[in-house]
């Protein structure tokens, strides 16, 4: 017979791992993927990949190297980064410029503050902003879609966010919220098809990987505080506003992919929602009011570093709290 | 469905031998009494090497108030009064009885007729109950007769007998139930009297369709009793997690459950107080699940106490080649053991038998703060942050998030995706603050 | 021009006015300390291993500062010699006190005492104490989780990759017992350090009987009393079938580790030559790879 195993309780696992929890959410963005190739072409595959390999390998060599650890590849948790960060860029950039915002990622967003588990700010997101602070004419001249990515060469005109931000109620009431749905409009390659995103979305919920509180409340969050604010001029033009809000810019893909990050975002169901909140008000502020158009990445980078403080106060409900009910 | 607020899981519930009727196991040549088969201070021993007893001889004597006494489950010689290493190895004092024949005390009435009618005072009953050893056998071996003496500033109101049996694999409660209702509800009416109550409430996991049909058909036209159907989730089988669950009503943090005025009984209990009060039988015997995917006859045996772990494997058909683990209880809250010549006891309420392939725990890998264990407690910690703290050595931040009040049901390192250890640190860090509690409380008397 | 110089005498105005409000604000919240603590704690060396009975470092500067005479108060770690720098600083008369040492009282190694099962649990010896008797068939022995490394604050400790049981460097250890205090089977002890670190002790804490301890591992302590038969100084005490030498009274003769059935007494940094027993435990790792080779 062989020698007993003797562990504490409980002898008994859900079986699920840090991997599989990983490997989740890059088949659920799997149909934001193929989207993205059928509008923006191979660009959208070149980028990906370059982006994956990047990620990888500085982890690998940080590991192995600077740390002197272990290399824990496949976890999944640097090639999912680097798909969420290749998701937050234009089709057309450069391949280098991937290069050097998966080493910022990986070496500054994520290894440098202890690496998995230890990091404050969502590694992508901390890619995506440098570049957005460090490439600026790159970062914001998005490829117009077209089938298979043909037409990628022609440079669009202002996306729905800079018209959005503009306020001519004529030119956003003429705005098609289907293009929006299925994808067919300027910006970063991965976040354009809100369809495809929510098929991902009920995918993770499905799997149980993440909870509804994240994403449900920052979308809640937007629409209703675009909704207030432009309310003055007609209900109609205000729902239509709000929604647009919603599916136009990176928004859907931080909600659902990057405010969800495990790591950076508060433990308890109260603290979520808050988060979502605050991350939804951010948002729409930058947007309305703030020199950029796109608020998302900013909000959830802001947040990130305020998730320590709501994990200090908001305590989960306790048992024995509630009041005696019969 | 009815079911508890916050937290929990659901692991998959592989009752193999579920349906299964309760088989009686053949008696060891030679048994083995552990003196503390309960929680509290270990039985006296009364008897001498060499004194001949028989079934249901007082062996050893409750020794304070929170402790039972302990009878003789098989009748024989003494052959010697000494230590044995029990489930954790560690050297316990225990009295080891040849086996000779199987005599019975006359006291005992071992007929199979029911007994209804009890003329019995309250008192007299807890007095019998006290008397006969019996304690609480879903697992946590409290004595019962602490359980149904509250203080006297707290009137119970219901009764909840506790058929849930939550754990994976465990099905003992419910062969139990299938083959002794009409006992099973004696013992509950023995019980209301006992602690003058006049409502109870049996909650059975839906699971188990056929027992909750049997009860409900056998208390359909009473009052007083009604079956709860629950929804499956563990820890359900949890005091406090029962009564929120059935009476919607929850324990403060360091009350006693009655405080709710609810008491908790489990369904095992209610059966082995209806033995006592009913057939002056002491608490001597009772049905081990003895399961595992690999073994060749699992099922529901009624065992004496005292019988090796290593003889009952035998009885379900031999350890399997490839044993991996052994598990005295269920697989969420048991105990492993290495020690399969440690005898079984009041509170064996299964031996689970975990074949190579997934007796390994995996290595742990960092905290990814995904907030599953957050989630998954159904006492509302942080375990995340407890076990850290207790790792780190910061007790002063496990006090403050209130790691007194874990019910170390194993949930959060259930639902771990990083495999880490929560629930063994945080094990060690409530005893060690609870410990801390203790001493800063003597000190303000 | 002007606005240089307008530049310059408003920001030589305003460098002035801050200048002043610290000073004043310095000279208020002014906590008067005995310049001397600082220069103790300089001299203590830093382990904050709390071996004196004080919380940290300062805490022990600041007691000896105030204290009359420095009997009494001795940093484990640093020994006499910062004893006497710290006497000579506050010119009081130093007290030697002797030195103290560390020891592992535990010899079973996986050679001695084979493993019997496989521990799983977190890694640490408090935990799995608490849960069960250990991997091995002895209940008293060393875990080898290294509760004693993680607490020592000097590093003078260390678990040894082929016996997995503590190893303490003497030339490191202050003999502070927070590793002792950390064991949960008490098995690490603080005795006199003998010259050159030498020491002789029983390497075991097994209470079981004879038989029992010697089924456990082959270097247990049976209790036998031949030791305390053979020593002239009365230094050897039998209780619980375990036999303990008192360091104050043992004059390292090892006339003991020679009648030891067991070997379960050990006899530590002595000349080489001289103990058959230390030179065979050299070998041991070695013995242990081979064995585990085959």
């Amino acid at each position: 017979m062989n020698k007993l195993v003797v562990s504490p309780s409980p002898h008994a696992h859900s079986g699920l791992s840090t991997a599989q929890c990983m490997y989740g959410v890059l088949i659920a963005l799997v149909p934001a993927f193929l989207i993205s190739i059928y509008f923006f072409g191979i660009n959208a595959l070149l980028v990906t990949a370059t982006s994956v390999v990047a990620c990888m390998l500085f982890e690998y060599l940080i590991q192995k190297y600077l740390l002197r650890t272990t290399p824990t590849l496949n976890d999944g948790t640097a090639i999912l980064t680097g798909v969420l960060l290749a998701f937050n860029l234009p089709a057309n950039i450069p391949l280098w410029i991937v290069v050097i915002g998966a080493l910022f990622a990986i070496g500054i967003g994520k290894m440098a503050f202890g690496g998995l588990g230890n990091n404050i700010f969502n590694p992508a997101l901390a890619g995506r902003i440098f570049l957005l602070i460090s490439f600026p004419q790159q970062m914001t001249s998005w490829p117009a879609p077209s089938p298979w990515g043909t037409g990628v060469d022609a440079v669009t005109g202002p996306t729905t966010l800079n018209i959005l931000k503009r306020g001519n109620i004529e030119e956003i009431a003429n705005i098609d919220v289907i293009n929006a749905l299925i994808g067919n409009n300027g910006g970063s390659f991965g976040e354009v098809s809100a369809i495809a995103l929510i098929i991902g979305f009920i995918y993770l919920l499905w799997r149980k990987i993440i909870t509804w509180h994240i994403p449900v409340s920052i979308i809640l969050t937007v629409f209703l505080f675009s909704f207030a604010v432009t309310v003055s001029e007609g209900i109609e033009y205000a729902i239509i506003f709000g929604e647009l809000q919603i599916f136009s810019g990176g928004l859907l893909l931080g909600a659902i992919f990057m405010a969800t990050d495990y790591v950076t975002s508060p433990m308890t169901r109260g603290g979520m929602i808050l988060y979502g909140v605050l991350i939804g008000i951010i948002t729409v502020v930058i947007r309305l009011w703030g020199a950029y158009p796109e608020g998302m990445s900013f909000a959830i980078f802001i947040m990130n570093g305020a998730t320590p403080l709501i994990n200090k106060y908001m305590k989960p409900k306790r048992y024995g709290e509630v009041v005696k009910n019969d | 469905m009815k079911t508890f607020r916050i937290g929990g899981v659901h692991p998959r519930e592989n009752k193999i031998t579920a349906g299964q009727p309760i088989v009686a196991a053949p008696l060891p040549q030679q048994a083995i009494i552990l003196l503390s088969q309960h929680i509290g201070a270990p039985a006296q021993c009364v008897v001498e090497k060499g004194d001949s007893v028989k079934v249901g001889t007082l062996l050893a004597k409750a020794n304070g108030f929170v402790s039972a006494n302990i009878h003789s489950p098989v009748s024989g010689t003494i052959a010697k009064i000494d230590t044995i290493a029990d489930g954790s190895g560690y050297q316990k004092p225990a009295i080891y009885i040849n086996v000779e024949g199987d005599e019975w005390e006359e006291s005992i009435d071992r007929s199979e007729t029911l007994v209804t009618s009890c003329n019995m005072s309250a008192q007299a009953i807890i007095d019998k109950i006290d008397q006969m050893g019996i304690v609480g056998i879903g697992g946590a071996t409290f004595p019962t007769k602490v359980k149904l003496m509250p203080p006297p500033n707290m009137k119970p109101e219901v009764l909840i007998i506790n058929a849930v049996e939550c754990e994976p694999y465990l099905t003992n409660d419910h062969a139990l139930m299938l083959a002794k209702a009409d006992e099973i509800i004696v013992g509950i009416e023995i019980l209301m009297k006992a602690i003058n109550v006049d409502r109870t409430f049996i909650g059975i996991e839906a699971n188990k369709p056929d027992a909750i049909e049997l009860f409900k058909q056998k208390t359909q036209e009473r009052k007083d009793i009604e079956v709860v159907r629950l929804q499956c989730r563990y820890p359900q089988g949890g005091e406090k997690q029962l009564i929120d669950a059935v009476i919607g009503r929850q324990v403060a943090s360091g009350a006693l459950p009655v405080s709710t005025g609810a008491i908790v009984q489990n369904v095992a209990t209610a059966y082995a107080v209806y033995e006592a009060v009913q057939k002056n039988k002491p608490l001597i015997e009772r049905v081990v699940t003895v399961t595992g995917k690999s073994l060749t006859k699992p099922g529901n045996y009624l065992a004496r106490m005292g019988m090796p772990v290593s003889q009952l494997i035998e009885v379900a058909g031999g350890m399997p080649e490839d044993t991996g683990k052994i598990v005295l209880g269920g697989p969420m809250m048991g105990r492993a053991t290495a020690n399969i010549d440690t005898p079984t006891g009041k509170g064996t309420s299964g031996i689970l038998v975990i074949p190579e392939r997934e007796a390994h725990r995996q290595e742990p890998s960092p905290c990814i703060r995904c907030a599953k264990c957050v989630a998954a407690c159904p006492m509302g910690l942080e375990p995340y942050l407890l076990s850290k703290a207790v790792a780190i050595g910061n007790l002063e931040i496990a006090e403050e998030r209130n790691i007194y009040d874990c019910i170390e049901c194993g949930c959060c390192s259930y639902s771990c995706p990083a495999h880490r250890p929560l629930l063994d640190y945080i094990r060690q860090g409530k005893g060690k603050v609870m410990a801390i509690m203790r001493a800063r409380a003597t000190e303000k008397k | 021009m002007n606005i240089i110089f307008v530049s310059i005498i408003s920001l030589a105005i305003i460098g002035a006015i801050a200048a002043l409000i610290l000073h004043i604000i310095a000279q208020r919240f002014k906590v008067d300390e005995d310049p001397r603590i600082d220069e103790v704690e300089k001299v203590l060396p830093g382990a904050n291993c709390g071996g004196c009975g004080k919380a940290g470092c300062r805490n022990f500067a600041e007691s000896c500062v105030k204290a009359d005479t420095l009997e009494g108060m001795l940093c484990p770690v640093g020994g006499n010699e910062v004893m006497k720098r710290i006497a000579d600083i506050l010119g009081k008369e130093a007290h030697e006190a002797e030195s103290r040492v560390a020891v592992v009282r535990c010899n079973g190694s996986c050679q001695h005492r084979p493993q019997t099962n496989i521990y799983e649990g977190a890694h640490n010896c408090a935990i799995t104490h608490s849960l069960y008797a250990g991997s091995t068939g002895c209940a008293y022995g060393c875990l080898g989780c290294g509760d004693c490394v993680a607490v020592c604050s000097l590093g003078a400790i260390s678990i040894d990759p082929d016996t997995h049981l503590p190893v303490v460097n003497i030339d490191i250890c202050g003999g502070c017992g927070a590793c002792a205090r950390a064991c949960p089977r008490n098995i690490i002890e603080v005795r006199k350090k003998g010259p050159k670190g030498r020491g002789v002790y029983v390497a075991c804490m097994n209470k079981e009987k004879g038989g029992v301890a010697r089924k456990a591992c082959e270097v247990a302590c049976i209790g036998c009393s031949k030791c305390a038969k053979e020593c002239k100084f009365d230094a050897i005490t039998i209780a619980n079938n375990l036999s303990y030498i008192d360091s104050d009274k043992c004059k390292m003769c090892r006339k003991c580790v020679d009648v030891c059935p067991t070997g379960a007494i050990l006899a530590v940094n002595f000349p080489p030559k001289k103990v058959v027993e230390h030179a065979v435990s050299a070998d041991t790792p070695e013995q242990a790879s081979q064995s585990d080779n085959q």
